[in-house]
């Protein structure tokens, strides 16, 4: 270890301001955006369900105005 | 034989496929980052002009790299979308921008940073630091092109060709420090030479490089994750993903 002590690490030789001001801008920005891509994909899902309430609501309404959609690749998921 | 390659074109089995790999990604992108930064802050010497300073190197030189490799996947994944009219290739390219933003900021912000006590200044206007920010630039463009389209299908061919225009500025930013004088130091690691650097710090640094890839393909099927619900949201399996959990 290069450090013999903790307050040796903390201080990086005089140069603890730049080293943790850079690895913490570094953390802050991947975690955030690590979490911020996981709950994009939720509240989509939230907006989706609200969305597929109105359509149905509207189809039941005038059945022609159903969508037909997705296409060949659909397929190749799976059910 | 060929059905797997083809499978990378449905939306559908990406987002299966993804779930699948996630949480291997996951814990790998956590066990490479606590190695490499125990490698790198612990366990790594100190430079004899510039002292711990240097440890910035273990972020900075991730991040400056990610953010061109982040380019390039961008742009020929915009570029297959545009050729072969291929959605997934455009769901791909599109997730990939703002990631490859942020490693863009990170590095300048990070190089900025390391360069006050070590240069004297957080900036100059040299060819490698000018050059990485003409890629910020770049990446916010896209992103704006992108979303100033109504139509969808507009908006990923016209910044999959911003994407493609752009890619030049990615050999400008490598060899800059070769082809004029720079403040910013040249290539340590060759394909040619045996790199020049320690070997602990060489360790600790592809450790970190290594941590910054896996958490990217972390981040991108996450965010492609999104995309994909959003665009597909037509469709009957999505439908079904959605209101049945």
């Amino acid at each position: 270890m290069y450090f013999q002590s903790f307050q040796e690490f903390v201080e990086m030789g005089g140069h603890g301001f730049y080293v943790w001001l850079c690895y913490g801008i570094v953390l802050f920005s991947m975690l955030s955006y690590f979490f911020y891509s996981i709950q994009l994909a939720k509240s989509n899902q939230k907006e989706l369900v609200k969305f597929y309430t109105r359509m149905d609501a509207r189809s039941q309404a005038s059945p022609k105005t159903q969508n037909q959609s997705g296409d060949i690749t659909d397929d190749l998921g799976g059910k | 034989m060929w059905t797997w390659f083809f499978q990378l074109a449905s939306p559908k089995w990406v987002y299966r496929f993804s779930d699948k790999l996630l949480p291997w990604f996951r814990a790998a992108t956590l066990i490479l980052f606590v190695v490499g930064l125990v490698l790198g802050l612990l366990f790594s010497p100190v430079d004899y002009q510039q002292g711990n300073t240097v440890r910035i190197l273990y972020i900075h030189v991730p991040a400056a790299f990610l953010s061109m490799f982040v380019y390039v996947l961008m742009a020929i994944s915009g570029g297959i979308g545009f050729i072969w009219r291929i959605k997934m290739a455009h769901i791909v390219s599109v997730s990939c921008a703002p990631i490859g933003a942020i490693f863009t900021f990170l590095a300048l912000v990070t190089g900025a940073v390391w360069g006050k006590p070590t240069w004297g200044t957080y900036w100059v206007w040299d060819a490698r630091l000018t050059s990485e920010l003409i890629l910020l630039f770049l990446y916010l463009g896209f992103m704006a092109l992108h979303n100033a389209f109504d139509d969808r299908k507009t908006a990923d061919r016209a910044s999959a060709v911003l994407a493609l225009v752009g890619l030049v500025n990615i050999p400008i930013i490598h060899f800059s420090v070769e082809w004029w004088n720079s403040l910013h130091q040249g290539a340590t690691i060759s394909k040619f030479e045996k790199p020049s650097m320690d070997v602990d710090m060489l360790k600790a640094l592809l450790m970190m490089i290594a941590a910054f890839q896996v958490y990217f393909i972390t981040v991108l099927l996450q965010r492609v994750k999104a995309e994909i619900l959003e665009r597909e949201k037509l469709s009957g399996w999505v439908k079904k993903l959605v209101t049945n959990e």
